[in-house]
C-alpha cells in the first residue's frame, strides 16, 4: 500500500466520523465542526488519489484549493446564522420548540442563554 | 438505536469506499498531459497556479463569488443582530478588556513580516507552491492577530471603502476575464500577455481575500451579535 492510498484511507474515514457526527449531533456548532470534517476528508480523498501514480496531478490539488475556500467561507456563514438564530431565540441546540418543552431535562449542551440580546421567547 | 444504526452505518460506508480505493483502475482521463502542452502558453511555471487562474479560471472566478456572498450572507445577518440590540451601546472594542501585553507585542512584531511573507508568496506562485489563495490567508492571519491584540477592531458594519477593497480584486479578475470575449471566449488570456495578466489577478485577489476572510471572522468577532 502506497503512502498515496493511506492519505485517501485516512480521508475515507475522516468522511465516515463527519456524516456520522453530522446525523448524530444535535447542537448546530457541532454540526458545523462535523461537516467541516467531512471536506476535509473529502480534500484528503481527492489529493491522495492525485498523487498515487506517483507523479502528482496538479488539477485535484487546485480543486481542493478551490474547496478549501468555499468550506470557509461557508463555515463562516453557517456560523453568523447559528449567532442569529441563538441570539432570537436563546438556542442553537438544533431542537424544534416541541423537543425543548418534552426533553427539558435531557438538554446537555445548549449554550448558555442568559446573556441573548433579543430576549428568549420574544415574538 | 439510532446511535447504533448510524455508526454501523458509517462504518459499513467506510470499509466500502476503502475496498473500492485498494483496487481502483488507473484513472480513465490523465489531465496531466493535456496540462504539460498548455503549459507553455498558460504565463506561469507551477502546474497549480496554471490550474487555478488559467485553464480552470472558471472556478476560481466563481469561487471568489462564492466569498463574496457568504461575506455577504455574514455581513446580513450581523447587521441586523445589531439593529435589534440596543442603540446606545458603546462599540465592542470598547468595553473589551485590556489585551494581553504579550499579543500585542507578538502582533506587533509579526504583522510586517507576515505582509513581507505574503508579498513572497504571491510573487512565488508564478513557479513554486504559493498565490493568492495563501498569501491572503497569511494577510488574514495577521488582520486577526492585530484583532487580539487589540488594535484592529471588530466591524459590525464595513465601511464603504472596505466594501470596494473587498470586491475589488473579483472586479480586476472579471474585467480580465471578460476582455479576451472580443477576440475569443471568456477567460482565454493571450498566451504572450498570460503572465503579466495572471499576476495583475493575483494581486488583486490578495488583497480582496485577505480583506473577505478577516472580515468573515472580524464581524463574527463582535460581541453585540450574540451576547453583549
Amino acid at each position: 500500500m502506497s503512502g498515496a492510498l493511506l492519505y485517501a484511507i485516512a480521508g475515507v474515514l475522516l468522511f465516515a466520523a463527519g456524516a456520522a457526527g453530522v446525523v448524530l449531533l444535535d447542537h448546530l456548532l457541532r454540526r458545523v465542526l462535523a461537516f467541516n470534517i467531512m471536506g476535509s476528508g473529502a480534500c484528503l480523498v481527492l489529493v491522495g488519489l492525485a498523487q498515487r501514480n506517483g507523479i502528482p496531478d496538479p488539477v485535484p490539488q487546485a480543486m481542493v484549493l478551490t474547496g478549501i475556500v468555499v468550506a470557509v467561507a461557508a463555515t463562516g456563514l453557517a456560523l453568523a446564522l447559528i449567532r442569529r438564530l441563538h441570539a432570537q431565540t436563546g438556542h442553537a441546540d438544533g431542537k424544534t420548540e416541541e423537543e425543548r418543552v418534552k426533553g427539558e431535562t435531557g438538554a446537555g449542551c445548549s449554550l448558555p442563554a442568559s446573556h441573548s440580546v433579543a430576549g428568549r421567547g420574544d415574538d | 438505536m439510532k446511535r447504533l444504526v448510524t455508526l454501523s452505518a458509517a462504518a459499513i460506508f467506510a470499509a466500502l469506499l476503502i475496498d473500492v480505493l485498494l483496487d481502483l483502475p488507473a484513472a480513465a482521463l490523465d489531465l496531466r498531459a493535456l496540462l504539460a502542452e498548455a503549459m507553455p502558453a498558460s504565463g506561469v511555471a507551477h502546474p497549480v497556479t496554471a490550474v487555478l487562474l488559467n485553464t480552470r479560471g472558471y472556478d476560481t472566478l466563481l469561487e471568489i463569488a462564492v466569498l463574496l456572498v457568504a461575506l455577504l450572507g455574514v455581513v446580513i445577518s450581523s447587521a441586523r443582530t445589531n439593529l435589534s440590540s440596543d442603540p446606545g451601546r458603546t462599540p465592542a472594542s470598547h468595553v473589551a478588556i485590556d489585551a494581553d501585553p504579550m499579543v500585542s507585542a507578538l502582533a506587533r512584531l509579526v504583522t510586517p513580516l507576515a505582509v513581507i511573507f505574503a508579498i513572497y508568496v504571491l510573487w512565488a506562485g508564478a513557479h513554486r507552491p504559493g498565490g493568492a489563495f495563501q498569501a491572503a490567508a497569511i494577510l488574514a492571519a495577521a488582520l486577526v492577530l492585530l484583532h487580539f491584540a487589540r488594535i484592529v477592531p471588530a466591524c459590525t458594519a464595513p465601511s464603504c471603502r472596505l466594501r470596494v477593497a473587498a470586491v475589488a480584486g473579483f472586479a480586476i479578475f472579471l474585467v480580465i476575464a471578460a476582455i479576451p470575449l472580443a477576440g475569443g471566449a471568456l477567460l482565454q488570456y493571450p498566451p504572450a500577455a498570460a503572465g503579466l495578466l495572471i499576476l495583475a489577478i493575483e494581486s488583486g485577489l490578495t488583497v480582496s481575500l485577505a480583506l473577505v476572510l478577516a472580515g468573515l471572522f472580524l464581524l463574527l468577532a463582535d460581541d453585540a451579535g450574540g451576547r453583549q
